[in-house]
């Protein structure tokens, strides 16, 4: 396998202070890896990182091309989907405008329209709700209009951030599942940053643990899941 | 009736233009959560640009449609230049900024043009226009169809188009309209082209009746602020709404409420205004945005 996301020696500060001191991580074509941590540990920054939305050095390679530098807008043309914290969502607007705005950098019309129907196939409560004010949608279904509205732009690699956050148990499976069929059935890559780890265990296939700005344990998803060792000293459950 | 319907259509040409400017401050509002002070300067050089166009013998309609393009670019570049930096800024800053833009057009307008009075041609015939026995005044009928005509284009190029729904996207949440690709700076520039647009579009309409000098557009931008947060600041419908309201209601208590005659009428129209928000603060028709965390 290849790497689609390549990240190297990446540091990112906010003003004086430096979060994140030399981050090295990857994402294979067609995998999904994750990254663990606790609060504040810099896993937000590093995914604000490959978005171009914080000052950073280091590189960050993209399907074999420096995106370190560019601006938000380029790189999402290129087929990185974000699925921010706190979900971003245009509160003012309807749930049908803000998946429109999804596909806005997207020319062919016909395949914005399969992918339209195809986030309402994974997440049909966001049709029952298209002409409703985002804003008034519940936690999980913002969570799912933000995932929807990444899908819109007909990413390659898809980043997000904390999908499970502040949602019930019952809600964070379905998504996780729907995550799942994203990544098997349309070859989506997928940076998922989580603190549920042993949700984003099952998920991903490569896993990083990140505490405050370093990588401090790094391996196969499997194995870390399997020892319980590193699990009880690094991530804590 | 008759006299009580024309007063009604003379309230709704200058509703209009309070509409228009009301509009104008808006827009400019959703992208900075400040009121623009500048907003009527900026209309006033505006008509000031087709007042010097039409003098140098140019047709009065290609005048108008080439100072809506020189407004649009004014706006566009008065938000590269200048607003952008300070997007970020304390309170404070941005409205010293606005009321700098303001002075600036203020005196710059009266050093061009000095501050002598002009007149402003109506581009509209001179013969009243008469239904029945009903007489209305040309510029009247005239000023309504231009501004109606401009919102109706305002309100579906927002409603239909992808880039009217990208300006509203930016103003909302920059940060997340980057993250789908939008190119925020360019949308917020062309936010400002717009309400400088939409504000010659006042200048020029108001300018035949209230006349043409630097200070033309002091009184108009209050009407217009408060037919805004009449409405409800955060809605522009409701503040067109608001705008179309203050007009007739000044003109019909101007005219029927003896003591209050021509010099009180301002007053009675903002008191109504001061009642109403005191009851609903968000304005007639301003939504309070409901978000959940
Ligand atoms: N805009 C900012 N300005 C200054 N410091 C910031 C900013 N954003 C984050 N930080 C700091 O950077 C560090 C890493 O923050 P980050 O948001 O990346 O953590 P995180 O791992 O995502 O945490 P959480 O799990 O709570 O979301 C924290 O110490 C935080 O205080
Ligand atoms: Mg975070």
């Amino acid at each position: 396998m290849s790497a689609l996301l390549q990240i190297s020696g990446l540091e990112a500060q906010y003003g004086l202070t430096k979060v994140l001191h030399g981050v090295d991580c990857r994402v294979e074509e067609g995998g999904i890896t994750t990254i663990l941590g606790a609060n504040g540990a810099g896993k937000t920054t590093l995914l604000r990182a490959v978005c171009g939305m914080v000052k950073t050095s280091g590189s960050i390679l993209y399907a074999g091309q420096r995106i370190d530098g560019k601006a938000t807008e380029d790189i999402v043309r290129l087929g990185i989907g974000h699925v921010p914290e706190g979900r971003g969502t245009f509160v003012a607007l309807t749930v049908e405008e803000n998946l429109r705005l999804g596909a806005y950098t997207r020319k062919e019309k016909n395949k914005v329209a399969q992918d339209y129907e195809r986030v309402h196939r994974y997440f049909p409560v966001l049709l029952q709700r298209r002409q409703q004010q985002a804003g008034t949608l519940s936690g999980g279904e913002q969570q799912m209009l933000a995932i929807a509205r990444a899908l819109m732009l007909g990413p390659k690699l898809l980043l997000l951030d904390e999908p499970s956050f502040g949602l019930a148990p019952i809600v964070v499976l379905e998504i996780f599942e729907i995550m799942r069929t994203v990544n098997q059935e349309e070859g989506v890559s997928m940076l998922v940053v989580e603190q549920n780890a042993s949700l984003a265990l099952n998920l991903a296939d490569h896993a990083y643990v990140l505490e405050t700005g370093r990588i401090v344990l790094d391996g196969p998803a499997e194995e870390i899941r399997g020892d319980d060792a590193v699990r009880r000293s690094y991530i804590g459950y | 009736m008759e006299s009580f319907l024309q007063q009604v259509v003379s309230g709704l040409a200058t509703g209009g233009i309070y509409a228009a400017l009301a509009l104008a401050l808006v827009m400019i509002y959703h992208s900075t959560n400040h009121l623009n002070f500048a907003q009527g300067e900026m209309a006033m050089f505006s008509t000031y640009i087709s007042w010097s166009l039409i003098n140098a013998g140019v047709p009065y309609w290609i005048a108008f449609f080439a100072t809506l393009v020189i407004a649009f670019a004014g706006g566009v570049v008065i938000e590269r230049l200048i607003i952008r930096w300070v997007e970020d800024a304390p309170v404070l800053t941005v409205v010293i900024v606005f009321i700098g833009l303001l002075m600036i057009f203020n005196s710059v307008a009266g050093w061009i043009y000095s501050y002598d009075i002009k007149v402003f041609p109506s581009p509209f015939p001179d013969q009243p226009i008469q239904i029945g026995t009903l007489y209305l005044g040309p510029h009247d009928v005239g000023a309504i169809a231009v501004t109606l005509i401009v919102l109706a284009i305002l309100f579906l190029f927002f409603r239909y188009t992808s880039l009217g729904l990208a300006m509203r996207a930016a103003a909302e949440n920059p940060e997340s309209s980057r993250l789908v690709g939008i190119r925020v700076g360019r949308m917020l520039g062309m936010g400002w082209g717009l309400a400088a647009l939409i504000g010659a579009v006042a200048g020029m309409m108001v300018a035949p009746i209230v006349f043409l000098d630097p200070n033309m557009m002091a009184g108009i931008l209050i009407y217009a602020f408060a037919g805004a947060m009449f409405g409800g600041i955060s809605s522009p419908g409701g503040a067109v709404f608001g705008g179309f309201f203050l007009g007739v209601t000044e003109n019909l208590a101007g005219s029927y409420i003896p003591f209050i005659g021509n010099e009180l009428k301002l007053s009675v129209a903002l008191v109504i205004i001061v009642v109403v928000l005191l009851v609903r603060p968000s304005g007639i028709f301003g939504k309070v945005t409901v978000s959940r965390v």
